[in-house]
């Protein structure tokens, strides 16, 4: 197996607030795993500087061998990651559909297309179905993004991530806000893209039964500095993370 | 915006219904006075829909508009003035391209600084434009702008003029409408609710601002040289901030979510400010007020209200029929 991701010694720091110390490690393609810890740990600070929302100060980050460092989002985007947001990042106020359809749209190349109306863009419109079809949205189609559920707005925006095709998906804390029947849902629907789409998937999660359930390595983060790595059996027994982290649930 | 066109059918309706309306006027009319006012709601309706694919499309709030529609009226007003009034439709033409080229360069810098700064960037370069027009006497006439400004062969005759207006600002807004429902359009849309998201899809957010604010300002430029044929004179107020102004406060008030609201907003403006103008001279505080209680009691807008309503509407139905 390949590695797909690798981060060495990743630092990154907010004024005198160490929010990335010395992080390093490798994701290897298709694998999925987790990365857990306490709020403030610095997750969602290592997805922004993965994606290229924030810079490191040091360190280097590899997408497929290559480093990425200080490439803008939108050229990160196009190397093969793909993202859900811990908010739901979508456009409010179009429908559901027009909310796969302009990801689709992008991926085509066809934003630029001002004449025909966006109903005429099968190829779009038929992929944007089957990507709802997928997440089991496509009831909803045409309500407005706003009008969902939370759960619902967190599945959307993994949605309109898969549409770019992504090698790469990092998902924060799909399931936050949900209650245990849909995190139950949404851990079996995660298991299902993970092979459907054939990725290699890293979400960072509080709800142990999704983490153990599913993920094939843990990663855990401890005030930005990775504590421990390993399977879920040896993060379980792992002594430190019990007394740091998974003791306190 | 909610941009869900209805069925096909009625959209087709409403058309007609418009074209209709404003082609009867002169069949119609009992003075040129009532073809004057039709052809100001055209034109400024035309300006206010151009308008709101920058501000109530994309969330770019510009406050200096004024400069293409005035650059518009110019191009067409000297040319006629200096080279004759053949030269009045290739004026059109090229003062659509002088407003292109100005606004492709301008939006180069003023779409760099975002939000506010864009509004004040915008206001400021219009003002500039004002300030130089009003300056230049010997080339602009200045305070006194131009007058004669005669179309020429049969476009003197003011209804041939009328219809000649009718089918260019019918055209404009049809290509405005397609636009706006297309790929682009949504573009655009998304490009106001979550610029980060768009970046995220790969796509690049100032790029199609620049795109939307140059076809903005291309046909508020039409709108201006059109405007020249009118009266048949222009003068340097078309470049002030009170007619970026004007076109903002239609927007409000027809609705900013609404394709149509621009234009029921200028028409609302226009007839109120007739109505008002002709009954008392403190008309500017009226009209003021009126506009400050509509829009207050109109949140959506004209059009966007009555959309909400038939929203409502139909959920009650639907809620009857259950
Ligand atoms: N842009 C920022 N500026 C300053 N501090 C930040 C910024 N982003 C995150 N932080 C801080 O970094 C720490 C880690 O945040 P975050 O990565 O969101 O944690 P997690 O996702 O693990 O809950 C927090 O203390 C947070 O306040
Ligand atoms: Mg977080």
């Amino acid at each position: 197996m390949k590695a797909i991701l690798e981060l060495e010694s990743v630092h990154k720091s907010f004024g005198g607030l160490h929010v990335t110390q010395n992080v390093s490690f490798s994701v290897m393609s298709g694998e999925i795993s987790a990365i857990i810890g306490p709020n403030g740990a610095g997750k969602t600070t290592l997805f922004n500087q993965i994606t290229g929302h924030l810079q490191p100060n040091s360190g280097r980050i590899l997408l497929k061998g290559r480093d990425v460092v200080g490439q803008s989002p939108q050229k990160i985007v196009a190397q093969g990651i793909g993202r859900a947001f811990q908010i739901a990042s979508l456009f409010p106020d179009e429908t559901v559909l027009d909310n796969v359809k302009v990801a689709c749209l992008s991926k085509l190349d066809q934003t630029r297309r001002f004449w025909r109306p966006v109903q005429a863009f099968r190829q779009a419109t038929d992929r944007a179905y089957s990507i709802l079809e997928d997440l089991g949205l496509e009831k909803q189609a045409d309500r407005l993004a706003f009008e969902l559920a939370h759960g619902d707005q967190k599945l959307l925006d993994i949605g309109i991530a898969l549409v770019l095709e992504p090698q790469l998906l990092l998902l924060d804390e799909p399931t936050a806000g949900m209650s245990p029947e849909e995190r139950q849902r949404t851990r079996e629907l995660i298991k299902k893209l993970w092979k459907a789409y054939d990725l290699t998937l890293v979400f960072i999660e509080h709800d142990m039964d999704m983490v153990f359930g599913i993920a094939e390595k843990v990663r855990v983060l401890q005030l930005g500095a990775l504590l421990a790595e390993g399977t879920p059996d040896e993060i379980r027994n792992n002594k430190e993370v019990v007394t740091a982290y998974l003791g306190e649930a | 915006m909610t941009m869900k066109p209805g069925p096909k059918y009625s959209a087709a309706v409403l058309w007609t219904l418009m074209i209709l309306g404003f082609a009867l006027v002169p069949v119609l009319m009992s003075s040129s006075y009532q073809l004057n006012l039709a052809s100001h709601v055209l034109v400024w309706g035309l300006f206010a829909v151009a308008f709101n694919m920058l501000w109530g499309v994309t969330g770019m709030l510009s406050f200096g508009q004024a400069l293409y529609y005035g650059l518009g009226a110019y191009f067409v007003g000297l040319m006629v003035e200096y080279l004759g009034s053949a030269w009045y439709l290739p004026a059109i033409g090229i003062g659509m391209l002088a407003v292109a080229a100005t606004s492709f360069l301008l939006g180069l810098l003023v779409i760099r600084v975002g939000g506010v700064y864009f509004t004040m960037l915008t206001l400021a370069f219009g003002q500039l434009a004002w300030q130089i027009t009003f300056k230049w006497y010997d080339f602009t006439g200045g305070d006194d702008g131009i007058q004669g400004i005669t179309a020429p062969g049969f476009l003197q005759n003011p209804i041939a003029y009328y219809y000649f207006l009718l089918v260019l600002v019918m055209l404009s807004m049809w290509i405005l409408k397609r636009m706006a429902y297309s790929p682009f359009g949504l573009m655009l849309r998304c490009v106001r609710q979550n610029p980060e998201r768009v970046r995220f899809l790969g796509r690049r957010v100032r790029r199609n601002q620049l795109r939307v604010y140059i076809v903005s300002s291309l046909f508020a430029g039409l709108a201006g040289s059109l405007m020249a044929g009118i009266d048949n004179s222009i003068h340097t107020d078309m470049f002030f901030w009170t007619t970026s102004g004007e076109v903002i406060l239609m927007s409000v008030l027809g609705g900013l979510n609404q394709f149509f609201g621009p234009f029921v907003g200028a028409v609302a403006i226009i007839i109120i400010e007739d109505i008002v103008g002709a009954w008392t001279e403190y008309w500017s505080l009226i009209i003021g007020s009126l506009i400050m209680g509509m829009v207050i009691l109109f949140p959506k807008g004209l059009v966007g209200e009555l959309h909400h309503l038939k929203l409502r509407m139909m959920q009650l139905k639907a809620r009857r029929s259950e």
